[in-house]
């Protein structure tokens, strides 16, 4: 087995170092000094980062350890490291997309997701690897090179936002953001053995979010423990009055019901996902979702199957849905305004060599096929049939919710694969993301929780699926399956 | 450039044949004047410092998200319900094409469900003109190129100012059932009167605040058919209007006359030339790629904003004509100008305190064409029963109204301060028969059958009278008693 950098939580995880830094045993300073070290040590072998705030996050966490010195309140994440994934923007930090056509370009504003985690005295640590826009699963799609598996430095992180999944399963720190538009929180998540979120669509703000799909985005939270992540959750969550999709609520108190078990909860496994409806997921993933069953049955759930049987149509929706608006939200990168500007003899000349040089392959690819989409004569019959499946969809999966307080799958259909296994062949890149997209497609909320390992000893992660803002029972249910996993002797990376 | 170049009515324009009949829809943008822009919180200003009013969402910058501006849609519905349509749940949709000064590279407007739809307008001839839809969308910045012959193409470079870009604009969208230029003019001039009389936009054509693009195309009278059909752009004022749907038809109708047809294409008015041109070719036939903004949710209107709205209307100039032709005892259409100049309440309320109509009407259109200043109606009523009463002259009533204008003083203060007296007509009657009396020749030469001469010698007495009186007379009075005198 190659290389393993892994060390998830390596100085403690985010409540833990909250605590400590408010509690005066250790500075954030110190906290942050520890990470930058750590992330100098393996990011050249990861290569999790974009670009590292090492300044910035000295001089954020000084600011920090002064309002503690002068009896201030620190926050909920006093001190805590936190990595950003580069498609969320940072006023006078570049910004990239880990895309060429973005070069040089620093937003003159932040993200709300990141003002309330600094609001919290979060420190922001750096932008991570994505796939270029948010498209892929395995952080190839970047400009700026793959993203190593911390725990196998020969494998993919998953993706797209495989940067901030594998910075806190290298414990480069303890939390971090992502984006999932098809699974790019989740899949990541399974990939490198870390809890990985997609709340609710419309319960986290997306404004600052360089969107790749607007109808489907959504931010979420990378950590090593379900209790992170709730915690996270609860930061970033809520109403935001720059965000007209943005649920008029305020953040669901996802921490309350941590501890209180799953007895007389009603777990579904997803029929289609379980086993030969949708093929290729691999055994030892569909053997790990069974455990993830039998430990929550044991623990005094019901546990059925349900058939939601629209999925299927899941990824040839998706694929029309998410090109067709990402053809329009990157059209804006045409070379006049700011980012990387090609010669042309006229301005449309000027407008197709700066698309030409800026994008990358798999970018193309989707705008083509989303502008084809929408063609006149054409988006009936695709837009159109897709926006009508994702009713379905979405239907079938509030039928299932009638009966289930909670619904199980697969996050990803197989472990970490080889760096350039899948690169040669979009449609098998695609198909990574099948246990994912339905949630996206749908709104639900849906998150991966790490459960053991599979035949190449490569973390598995196992999917709970909610109803609309049923973020509480959904981590209610993965906390239950986190302290399944404590004593069990197949967790990885584990204490 | 968006100055007016009026050439007024003496230009000699083409005439239109008596067996052709124009097919004209009218697009209009209205500039909705609401305090900040339609997706952010820039101020929505004309003529500020290029490129301030700007921020991440007007700019489109990556990662930025429009939020409506609920006084923009507000304004919509009532301009919607003021033109009889029916208001809708809108759904914001994604126009999808490329232009610098369009940021986002899509331009959010409306698609298949716009806010407002189906209704119509009746112009001041008594016209109805059918409304297909009035939808909310965003304006663009605006580009100045430099070099060339000024167009994008031929420019060395352009400068582009995103000001504008993000301001709020209804586009009315007339059925093609305008069948001649003046009622082209008349739409637009009505459309224009009640943008103004709800406050929505302050609809400026030369300055953009209201952009009139035309479709024209002409066809057999008699026949139902549709032909090819031309957009004609940069029309930059309501006479404009008229103009270049004239001339457009006729080339039209030439082309057609020499055995060629017309291509569906845009042109552009050249207002010096007097010729529409035909603008940037396009070989295919534009594909906006709509769909449903995703970062907007549909926009629905409650049952009470729907009421508040249609209780917030108010009288619009259709309605002020009929009021006000049926308080002066006038024809609808002679009320037109004081409607349009917002006058209709004003002297409705000169009227009602207890001013003859046919005066009020008058002096308005006449002499209060500047604005009625520091007049209020009561003075003005005052003002004109001392006219009607016969205590002015109309010279000098016109005197008195210009100050009264300026002052806001009484008629009555001032008219003596002029040492306008009131004359006693028994006074005047004895004066004139003095007159006669002293000059037989003239007399003889009014009475006479030389209508030159005796118009002459009426401006001899009058002039003599008005010396006498130092102007205190009423021409008018003057002129009868001298007609009465000869009469009798």
């Amino acid at each position: 087995m190659s290389e393993n950098v892994a060390h998830p939580a390596a100085f403690g995880d985010a409540a833990a170092i909250a605590s400590s830094v408010a509690a005066g045993e250790r500075t954030a300073s110190a906290v942050v000094d520890e990470h930058l070290a750590r992330i100098d040590e393996h990011e050249d072998a990861v290569h999790a980062f974009n670009t590292l705030m090492a300044d910035e996050a000295r001089a954020a966490a000084a600011a920090v350890d002064e309002r503690i010195a002068a009896g201030e309140t620190p926050g909920r994440l006093a001190g805590v490291p936190v990595a950003l994934k580069d498609n969320m923007c940072t006023r006078g930090v570049a910004t990239t997309c880990s895309s060429k056509i973005l070069e040089g370009w620093k937003p003159p504003y932040t993200a709300t997701v990141i003002d309330r985690l600094v609001a919290e005295g979060a420190i922001p640590v750096g932008k991570t690897n994505l796939d270029e826009f948010a498209m892929g699963s395995s952080t190839e799609n970047s400009a700026f090179g793959a993203t190593k598996n911390p725990y196998d430095l020969d494998k993919v992180p998953g993706g797209s936002s495989g940067g901030s999944a594998a910075a806190v399963a290298a414990g480069f720190a303890p939390v971090s953001l992502g984006s999932d538009t098809g699974g790019s929180i989740r899949q990541p998540a399974s990939l490198c053995g870390v809890v990985g979120v997609k709340p609710t669509y419309g319960a986290v703000s997306r404004y600052g979010l360089i969107a790749f799909a607007s109808s489907l985005d959504q931010i979420g939270p990378f950590t090593t423990s379900v209790a992170d992540a709730a915690l996270m959750y609860e930061v970033i969550a809520g109403d935001d009055p720059m965000d007209s999709t943005a649920a008029p609520q305020p953040a669901l108190p996802v921490s309350s019901k941590l501890g209180a078990g799953v007895d007389g909860l009603r777990v579904g496994i997803i029929t289609e996902m379980a086993g030969d409806v949708i093929e290729g997921i691999s055994a030892d993933v569909l053997a790990r979702l069974r455990a993830a069953a039998d430990a929550l049955a044991a623990a005094g759930a019901t546990v059925d199957e349900v058939s939601v049987p629209s999925t299927v149509y899941g990824l040839p929706a998706y694929y029309m849905v998410a090109p067709a608006e990402a053809s329009s939200n990157l059209a804006r990168f045409d070379g006049v305004r700011y980012g990387l500007r090609a010669d042309g003899t006229n301005t449309a000349a000027m407008n197709t060599a700066s698309r030409t040089a800026g994008f990358g392959a798999e970018v193309k690819r989707r705008i083509m096929l989303g502008t084809y989409a929408l063609s006149a004569g054409y988006r009936d019959a695709f837009y159109g049939k897709a926006q009508q499946i994702r009713t379905r969809i979405t239907e079938d999966f509030d039928r299932a919710y009638e009966s289930f307080d909670v619904l199980l799958s697969p996050a990803s259909p197989s472990t970490a694969f080889a760096l350039g296994d899948k690169t040669a062949d979009p449609l098998t890149m695609y198909l990574n993301d099948v246990c994912t997209i339905p949630s996206n497609l749908s709104g639900h909320p849906a998150m991966s929780v790490p459960f053991g390992v599979g035949d190449d000893g490569l973390p598995i992660g196992v999917q709970v699926l909610a109803p609309m803002m049923g973020e509480v029972v959904m981590f209610q249910v993965a906390a239950a399956l986190e302290q399944a996993m404590a004593s069990d002797a197949a967790s990885v990376g584990g204490a | 450039m968006y100055y007016t170049v009026d050439r007024g009515p003496d230009v000699h324009e083409p005439s239109i044949p008596d067996d052709w009949e124009l097919v004209v829809g009218l697009e209009v943008h209205v500039e909705l004047s609401t305090k900040t822009k339609l997706f952010c919180g820039c101020a929505n200003a004309f003529g500020s410092e290029p490129n301030t009013n700007i921020c991440p969402t007007c700019l489109g910058l990556p990662g930025s998200l429009p939020v409506m501006n609920a006084a923009a849609i507000e304004s919509a519905m009532r301009l919607g319900r003021a033109l009889n349509c029916t208001v809708s749940p809108g759904v914001m949709a994604r126009k999808n094409y490329t232009y610098p000064d369009m940021p986002k590279d899509f331009q959010t407007s409306q698609y298949d469900k716009p806010t407002n739809h189906d209704g119509w307008l009746d112009t001041a001839d008594g016209v109805r003109i059918n409304i297909e839809r009035a939808h909310i969308e965003e304006d663009t910045g605006k580009s100045t190129h430099v070099g060339g012959d000024g167009r994008i193409s031929s420019a060395q470079y352009s400068l582009i100012d995103y000001n504008r870009a993000g301001v709020p604009l209804l586009e009315i969208v007339s059925c093609p059932d305008i069948r001649t230029a003046e009622e082209a003019k008349a739409y637009v001039s009505e459309l224009r009167g009640i943008v103004l009389a709800l406050g929505v936009s302050d609809a400026k054509m030369e300055e953009g605040s209201m952009r009139v693009d035309a479709n024209v195309s002409v066809r057999p009278r008699g026949s139902d058919e549709l032909r090819t059909r031309c957009e004609i752009k940069n029309i930059n004022s309501i006479s404009s209007v008229g103009r270049a749907i004239q001339h457009e038809a006729k080339r039209h109708i030439d082309l057609y006359d020499s055995g060629e047809r017309p291509i569906q294409e845009t042109r552009h008015w050249d207002e010096e030339a007097g010729r529409t041109r035909p603008g940037r070719s396009k070989e295919n036939e534009e594909d906006y790629r709509y769909f449903p903004e995703p970062d907007l949710t549909p926009l629905v209107p409650t049952e009470a904003e729907l009421a508040a709205i249609d209780a917030s209307i108010p009288v619009l100039p259709g309605a002020q004509r009929t009021a006000l032709a049926e308080a002066a005892g006038i024809e609808t259409v002679d009320a037109s100008l004081i409607v349009e100049r917002g006058d209709a309440g004003f002297a409705l309320d000169a009227i009602a305190a207890g001013a003859d109509g046919g005066r009020v009407v008058v002096h308005l259109n006449n002499n209060l064409a500047d604005g009625v200043g520091k007049l209020t109606p009561e003075s003005f009523a005052a003002l004109i029963n001392m006219e009607t009463g016969g205590d002015l002259s109309s010279t000098q009533t016109k005197e008195v109204l210009a100050e009264m204008v300026e002052t806001g003083g009484a008629a009555a203060d001032i008219a003596s301060a002029k040492g306008f007296e009131a004359m006693d007509t028994g006074e005047l009657d004895d004066m004139i028969d003095e007159l006669i009396a002293n000059n037989a020749d003239q007399w003889a030469r009014f009475c006479g059958d030389d209508e030159g001469d005796a118009k002459k010698m009426a401006g001899f007495f009058t002039g003599q009278i008005m010396k006498a009186t130092k102007g205190q007379a009423d021409g008018k009075v003057v002129a009868q008693i001298l007609n009465s005198r000869k009469n009798g």
